[in-house]
């Protein structure tokens, strides 16, 4: 096994590189090329992956309310950080509310804001709600992500949200390392939190609840504490996003994103942080860049290929998805984290193999 | 006179019709080792499922180093339904949750072993420090805490060398043969530091060699750590060798206590444990 | 008056349908402690499979029906064999991610073959008549659906407590193992559980498309949601149940949207939801189920 400082090492020179390969799409690419496409919305939806996966893959507690707390955090910093220039622009049918006309708020206390307005939601549907049972529990946080979407666009809040119309004009960080920064600070936050105590707890919340409860881990302050950080940073992400995307609407959210998360976190393994990370560049990488010729019609020669039309990208997608639950239910990492002992031990296994075939022949 | 931890007094369960446990009153001591025997189904498990607060009783209370923690009375559908005695005698409802028991300093293990199967031995231990945690969310996240997080390595890896698991302790808890998780189980209950342990048939499956070693075990633990101990068990050599006092159940009823002696030469235990004799000729 | 009137038998028309579905979430709840998230996906194809007979291969309705209803049940059986029955020993995690994954599969692809642009739903002649009762006007088809409805509610109330396999199919609902170990063959009962809930969806999509004339591929993603709060509203598991949540869901819906807070109808509806799932969880006509230690 390598020294621990073989492997200090060997992860400070894989983050140096994988800064490295970011720094250079950075400079050298287009604004418009697909990299840098894939690097920055995936690692949107890496981040949005890591939180859920810690509130369903390190505590069970089976939540699809993810689009809701999107919602409730992308609109919370749109209508924050809108020029107050542009504001009579982007409502210009009902007229913008008149306490929020002038207020403007820098770009990371807006974020905050928007993480802290989704995480106070979530400590009061929380209470009632994570006292349910698995699947009642997903039903209900959909409900509510619902509810959220239809209260969003409702006209009592038209001079507030823009009621169906939506909101555009939404500015972003000036540099292009600016979500990354972000993605970063709170994917390791989220990391030193299941590392900790406290992630020790979750996680045995998650494989039995009974013997939580009897080696004294009070379980409803601690599902709480899952499902609001777990909101916190969902919101953050659904920010990032309407920061990415310049404009959203009560429809960019829906049950749907919520489900493609969750794609996400099942093929990258529910309860490795790891495993969201790299499924979530994969699955972002092959929706908008290596998939999208099969939602061309292609022809090889003069021979039409059957089937590939608009949509098929996102059938195959599917039916990935539901060859992963069926045969590969651990995803690609299970519950296990990156580990230089596990790829020491991988290469070692694969030479004593070729050895043996080599001393057999 | 020693003092005393455990008190239940009148206590009942009743699951809708059916009392499983009735009218039971117990008594352990500092320092002693009693333990709770009968044939299989008469309520033992319940029993300590309601000093644990995973039940609230149908009526009666539990006292814990003289407070009275748990107590409950017949209400609601179970006024109708309450077979017992003592009824009217209580006024209160008091209900904890399990975990705020543990942190009064009761723990226990479980018939059935509830380790945390997908994680380490070493963590299935740690786990249970948390409870004794004096640093908050923040602090723990930015490890703001390290000297508590250190401490409490050494006590989890203390309590290992105590159960000999320490060289294992990065295994997978479900990789140990069956008698180490069950010491695995108990060093996780000492991990929360309780005055009182609750040990559910720990001998369950063990061969005589492994019931004589935790019979041992048992020992030192009240020795070293001036524990207290209720235990369930069948195995009737362990029961016999290590308990002070013994209380007999059958059908949810108490039907006889006293010390290894007496109990072994009564008639109505052995009745409920064989069966009648003439009842076998009808 | 007449508005109030108009009101009830709209809102009764609307909630016979989500009773019908209602009928099929709580049918397989019952039996699989599953909630087949698919439900309301293969309610949506339903529809479709009507525009492909009736518009794409001009059968006539009479016939059309039948094989829109024998499509859907052979779609619904089908995900039960593929999806559901190779998990049922995994945890319930996993065979409710499936149930999403299918879910999300049918969406993509009806978006896939039929686009995201609604296409639109077969007339069925008669059916779209209006009709005079009294004061109120309406349409032949909102009319029928209750009466419809509640006859095949009784029917099948009459199945499950009088035939020998709506015996089966409660004790399987009751304890799955022990019916196993009874000789009921399992995988029958619950066939049998996919194909009559998924009939009745047939049938509701059938009369829920008719007024509204066109069909895309989310159209039966938030009907399903409220179906599923009607199944859990009259207590899941119970099939009564199920047609008296449909009725309040549907008569709450129609008189929020002909109030001045229309645009809350659905939230109300999943307000409900929330509400029913804290304050009376079983329902009001469901089980108590108390769980071991």
């Amino acid at each position: 096994m390598p020294s621990k400082k073989t492997k200090r090492i060997s992860t400070a020179a894989a983050l140096v590189m994988l800064a490295v390969v970011i720094v250079c799409v950075g400079q050298f690419t287009k604004s418009t090329s697909m990299l840098r496409t894939v690097f920055q919305l995936g690692a949107i939806y890496a981040l949005l992956a890591v939180s859920m996966n810690l509130c369903n893959g390190f505590t069970g507690l089976f939540s699809l309310g993810q689009a809701g707390f999107m919602t409730l955090g992308a609109y919370t910093y749109a209508i924050l950080t809108i020029p107050s220039a542009s504001r009579a622009g982007v409502y210009y049918l009902y007229g913008v509310a008149p306490w929020l006309e002038k207020l403007e708020l820098p770009i990371p206390v807006a974020l905050l804001v928007a993480g802290l307005v989704a995480a106070l939601f979530a400590f009061l549907i929380g209470l009632p709600v994570l006292r349910l049972k698995s699947d009642y529990l997903a039903i209900a946080t959909l409900g509510f992500a619902e509810v959220v979407r239809i209260i969003t666009a409702s006209s009592p809040l038209n001079r507030v949200t823009n009621g169906s119309l939506g909101l555009t004009m939404i500015p972003g960080f000036k540099s292009y390392y600016g979500i990354f920064a972000v993605v970063i600070f709170c994917i390791a936050v989220i990391v030193l939190l299941i590392n900790s105590t406290y992630g020790r707890a979750f996680k045995a919340i998650r494989d039995d609840e009974i013997a939580a409860e009897a080696m004294g881990i009070n379980l409803s302050k601690h599902k709480q504490m899952s499902f609001v950080i777990s909101s916190f940073f969902a919101a953050i992400g659904g920010a990032l996003m309407a920061m990415y995307m310049g404009a959203i609407s009560s429809t960019t959210f829906t049950i749907a994103v919520t489900y493609f998360i969750l794609l996400i976190v099942v093929i990258g393994g529910m309860g490795s942080v790891t495993g969201s990370i790299i499924s979530a560049l994969l699955v972002i990488a092959s929706r908008e860049w290596w998939l999208r010729f099969l939602d061309q019609p292609m022809y090889i020669g003069s021979f039409h290929v059957p089937l590939l039309k608009t949509g098929f990208r996102m059938v195959i997608f599917s039916v990935i998805l539901m060859v992963v639950v069926l045969f590969f239910r651990k995803g690609i990492m299970g519950e296990k984290e990156f580990s230089w002992d596990a790829i020491y031990g991988f290469f070692k296994k694969l030479g004593s193999k070729k050895k043996t075939e080599v001393h057999a022949k | 006179m020693s003092e005393n931890v455990l008190k239940v007094e009148n206590a009942t369960m009743q699951f809708g019709g059916v009392v499983a446990v009735d009218n039971l009153n117990l008594e352990v001591n500092e320092g002693e080792i009693v333990s709770l025997i009968g044939p299989n189904g008469a309520g033992k498990t319940t029993a300590f499922n309601v000093i644990t607060g995973v039940y609230a009783p149908s009526n009666g209370r539990v006292y814990f180093n003289g407070e009275c923690i748990v107590e409950n009375y017949p209400h609601g559908k179970m006024k109708k339904l309450y077979k017992g005695e003592h009824a009217g005698e209580y006024t209160r409802s008091i209900e904890p949750t399990p975990d705020k028991i543990t942190q009064m300093g009761m723990a226990r293990t479980f018939q059935n072993i509830r380790l945390w199967k997908s994680q380490t031995v070493l963590d299935n231990v740690l786990m249970a420090k948390h409870m004794r945690r004096t640093s908050n969310l923040f602090s723990a996240t930015f490890r703001l805490n390290k000297k508590e997080e250190q401490r409490q390595y050494d006590e989890a890896m203390e309590l290992l060398r105590m159960v000999g698991l320490e060289d294992v302790k990065d295994d997978s808890a479900t990789s140990l043969p069956y008698g180490k998780q069950r010491r695995l189980e108990i060093a996780r209950a000492l991990a929360t530091e309780p005055k009182l342990l609750l040990l559910d048939e720990p001998a369950a499956g063990m061969n005589p060699q492994e019931t004589q070693e935790l019979t041992q075990f048992i020992g030192e633990i009240r020795k070293n750590f001036h524990m207290t101990v209720l235990l369930i068990e069948h195995h009737m050599d362990l029961v016999m060798d290590i308990s002070d006092r013994i209380y007999v159940l059958d059908f949810g009823k108490l039907i006889a206590s006293g010390v290894p002696a007496e109990i072994q030469n009564n008639a109505r235990v052995i009745d409920a444990y064989l069966g009648v004799a003439d009842d076998a000729e009808n | 008056m007449d508005a109030f009137l108009q009101n009830c038998l709209t809102g009764l028309s609307i909630g016979s349908i989500y009773a019908l579905i209602a009928i099929g979430y709580t049918m397989v709840y019952g039996i699989l402690r599953l909630i087949n998230f698919a439900h309301g996906d293969i309610f949506m194809m339903a529809g479709y499979f009507m525009i492909i007979c009736m518009t794409d291969l001009l059968i006539p309705w009479y016939i059309s029906i039948i094989l829109v209803v024998a499509a859907t049940v052979a779609l619904g059986v089908c995900i039960e064999k593929v999806a559901y029955k190779p998990l049922r020993t995994a945890p319930r995690m996993s065979v409710m991610i499936s149930a999403i994954g299918v879910s999300y599969f049918l969406q993509n692809f009806a978006t896939y073959l039929f686009s995201a642009q609604p296409k639109s739903y077969p007339a069925i002649g008669f059916l779209s008549e209006s009709i005079q009762i009294g004061n109120i006007s309406t349409t032949l088809v909102t009319f029928v659906t209750p009466i419809l409805t509640i006859l095949l509610v009784i029917a099948l109330v009459v199945l499950v407590k009088k035939t020998k396999i709506g015996m089966a199919m409660r004790a399987v609902s009751r304890d799955f193992e022990t019916a196993q170990l009874m000789g009921i063959k399992i995988n029958s009962v619950i066939s049998f559980t996919f194909v009559i809930g998924c009939a009745l969806a047939g049938i509701g999509s059938i009369l829920y498309f008719i007024p509204r004339s066109s069909v895309y591929p989310l159209a039966g993603s938030l009907p399903g949601l409220k179906c599923f709060v009607a199944a859990v509203f009259g207590g899941i598991g119970s099939i009564p149940g199920a047609l008296v949540g449909g009725f309040l869901i549907g008569l709450s819906e129609t008189f929020i949207k002909s109030s001045a807070y229309s645009e809350f109808s659905d939230a109300f509806t999943f307000i409900i939801l929330i509400v029913v799932l804290l304050c009376l969880p079983t329902g009001l006509f469901g089980e108590k189920i108390k769980e071991k230690v």
